[in-house]
């Protein structure tokens, strides 16, 4: 057995410290007044992507399953979240807590009811079949008031007491760093792993393949639900393009730009990706705003040309997560989008 | 019955104008293995192009198709030579990243004040219409011209892929790059080749959409190419006749269901025939699934 896998107790209370010291120096430039109101939405904003984007690397990085409908169940996450906090809840804490839960358990409801079927597709049919369902579910949200009143469909939905500060979102962002971390360094990880390495030796290797795939799927998504119903409760305007299939790609490149496999590199890219998109915003002023999306295009395109493997290419940093699997060559041929192509 | 007889052709209509779109993406994922999201807005620019080819330029209709066909095709070679082939020997995900990337490139330059503009614009037919009653079901010249000019488009494709020599090199490379190189084929030609029928098809879609759908945006590519992409998957991807019965498949479920259902509904209904066809077929309805290898 490969030590390497297994997670030591040290490597747990070093990322406690290191969560602990970003949060206080955060926290110390919010007392200095170096972080306004503004930039603080960002910074939340950004967080809610990572955990979001931890969601996908597990479904899409670790497990080779192609999702390009990552949103839909982000916004299933914010929806039901939000119309249980809104018409029950009215701002008290036990009712926050159960429409968190709520949308969590949705997300992975829904998440296995899509997923048992469509997860036997294998890569761009896969990631075909996940963009379908998140085009259906955006026309779901747009005609939501008229099944359940206080959604909004497509004017969009106001009104959730917003409950949810920095500080939460900090401490739930680090519990999701912590439980895709243990997923990924568990036994399950491993046959994820194994799963987007080779499906069918994986398959001959006794993993049941269609179980394990399910349960990433379900977890991604559940994952990426929690995440959805914590937005609701942070920005209160919720509006079915914030879940479309552009969300569902921003997700996307954030995972692949980070490196796929790579925790490490999907924390990073998530939080440089929203900064960076604000960052622009500010840069341009107010003439040259227009240029924004060429701009941020650009870069999408020459940072994937340059570096194709994505930034932390399958390798972690080890003080953050023990490497899964150590880096190598990628193969010529293969099943998956992990390997190269252009057979 | 003569309404349900008049949506059909309106879903004809619209059908032939995916499949040109739908032809595109089928032929880049047949050569490449490659989801070419910047298909889409290819068609968007054909669209612009045509429509600044008869109200600015004072063309007439077929030299603005054939001027923003020639454009398109200039554009999709340079799209694959500069964001595709640094990538062709990458992950597979790396090339679709940098293809979402000109997608978005695209979408944004052409909102540019000085390029197209971020308004919507109404574009003056080209032709008058007229419209003819047969058997009691009215039916357009627009719908005519799409018919007669998509299906010579087929045909000419056809030809091309099947009886000449770089229809030949095309159907080499896609079955496999080394193999083609080593039987003398010259792959990177044939790939830009490609693009370049698949750019100028998506073109001449986007002019004949304008003649039919008569207002253009640089946004509008998206939802078009997102439907023909899944129409060609639906057909079986890389398979050119499954391209568009897949294509004919969504101009019709979409038509049908905005005519007798609900319009809003008629982009879930499309997509969840797609996921069920999938789920059947998981390679699409013409699509071949060979045994699995190790």
């Amino acid at each position: 057995m490969n030590k390497g896998f297994h997670l030591k107790r040290n490597e747990t209370i070093t990322l406690i410290a290191l969560a602990l010291v970003v949060f206080l120096a955060i926290r110390a430039a919010v007392g200095a007044n170096m972080i306004n109101d503004y930039w603080q939405r960002v910074l939340d904003q950004a967080l809610i992507t990572t955990m979001g984007a931890l969601g996908l690397s597990l479904i899409y990085g670790f497990c080779g399953q192609f999702s390009l409908g990552h949103a839909a169940f982000y916004g299933i996450g914010a929806y039901t979240a939000a119309y249980i906090s809104k018409v029950y809840g009215q701002g008290s804490i036990p009712f926050f807590i159960i429409a968190v839960v709520a949308g969590t358990l949705m997300a992975a409801l829904m998440a296995y009811l899509i997923g048992r079927p469509i997860l036997r597709l294998r890569s761009d049919y896969l990631g075909i079949a996940t963009l379908g369902f998140g085009i259906i579910m955006r026309v779901g949200f747009e005609n939501s008031d008229k099944v359940l009143k206080p959604l909004g469909g497509a004017t969009g939905m106001t009104g959730v007491p917003q409950l949810m500060s920095f500080t939460w979102i900090f401490v739930f962002t680090v519990i999701t760093i912590f439980l895709v971390r243990n997923f990924v360094t568990s036994t399950f990880g491993r046959a994820c792993v194994a799963i987007r390495e080779d499906e069918i030796a994986a398959d001959a290797m006794g993993i049941n393949t269609t179980k394990v795939k399910t349960m990433a799927f379900v977890l991604g998504c559940a994952v990426v639900g929690f995440a959805g119903a914590l937005y609701a409760h942070r920005y209160p305007y919720l509006h079915p393009s914030n879940f479309d299939f552009l969300k569902s790609f921003d997700f996307l490149l954030i995972v692949v730009l980070g490196g796929l496999g790579s925790m490490t590199g999907t924390i990073i890219t998530a939080v440089s990706w929203v900064f960076l998109l604000e960052g622009l915003r500010v840069v341009l002023g107010q003439t040259f705003v227009d240029f924004r999306g060429v701009i941020y295009a650009l870069i999408l395109i020459i940072s994937i040309i340059l570096r194709p493997q994505g930034i932390f290419g399958g390798r972690e940093w080890k003080m953050l997560v023990p490497a899964v699997r150590p880096a190598r060559a990628p193969l010529k041929e293969g099943g998956t989008h992990v390997h190269a192509g252009g057979k | 019955m003569e309404n349900f007889f008049e949506q059909v052709l309106n879903g004809l209509q619209l059908g032939f104008v995916y499949a040109l779109i739908a032809l595109g993406y089928t032929m880049v994922y047949g050569i490449i293995k490659l989801i070419n999201f910047a298909h889409g807005d290819v068609f968007m620019v054909g669209a612009f192009l045509g429509f600044f080819g008869f109200t600015n330029w004072g063309l007439t209709i077929i030299p603005a198709a054939l001027l923003a066909m020639v454009i398109c095709a200039m554009l999709g070679v340079t799209i694959e030579r500069i964001a595709y082939r640094p990538l062709r020997y990458a992950p597979r995900i790396a090339a679709l990243i940098s293809a979402l990337g000109v997608s978005l490139f695209l979408e944004y330059f052409s909102s540019l004040k000085f390029v197209f503009g971020p308004n919507y614009r109404v574009v003056q037919a080209p032709i008058r219409e007229v419209s003819w009653e047969i058997l009691g079901i009215s039916m357009t010249n627009v719908q005519v011209v799409i018919m007669v000019v998509v299906i010579s488009l087929l045909i000419a494709l056809q030809y091309l892929v099947y009886r000449t020599k770089i229809g030949m090199a095309m159907r080499t490379v896609s079955f496999d790059h080394d193999a083609a190189r080593l039987m003398g084929v010259n792959v990177d030609t044939t790939i830009s080749i490609t693009f370049a029928i698949g750019s100028a098809l998506a073109a001449a879609g986007g002019v004949l959409f304008t003649l039919a759908y008569p207002q253009i945006f640089p946004f509008m590519g998206i939802m078009p190419g997102l439907k023909a992409f899944t129409a060609a998957v639906l057909g079986g991807i890389g398979i050119m006749p499954g391209a568009v019965l897949g294509a004919m498949i969504m101009g019709q479920v979409e038509i049908l269901t905005a005519a007798f259902l609900s319009s809003q509904l008629k982009d879930a209904i499309a997509f969840a025939i797609l996921i069920l066809v999938l789920l059947v077929r998981p390679t699409g309805i013409l699509g071949k699934t060979g045994p699995e290898k190790v």
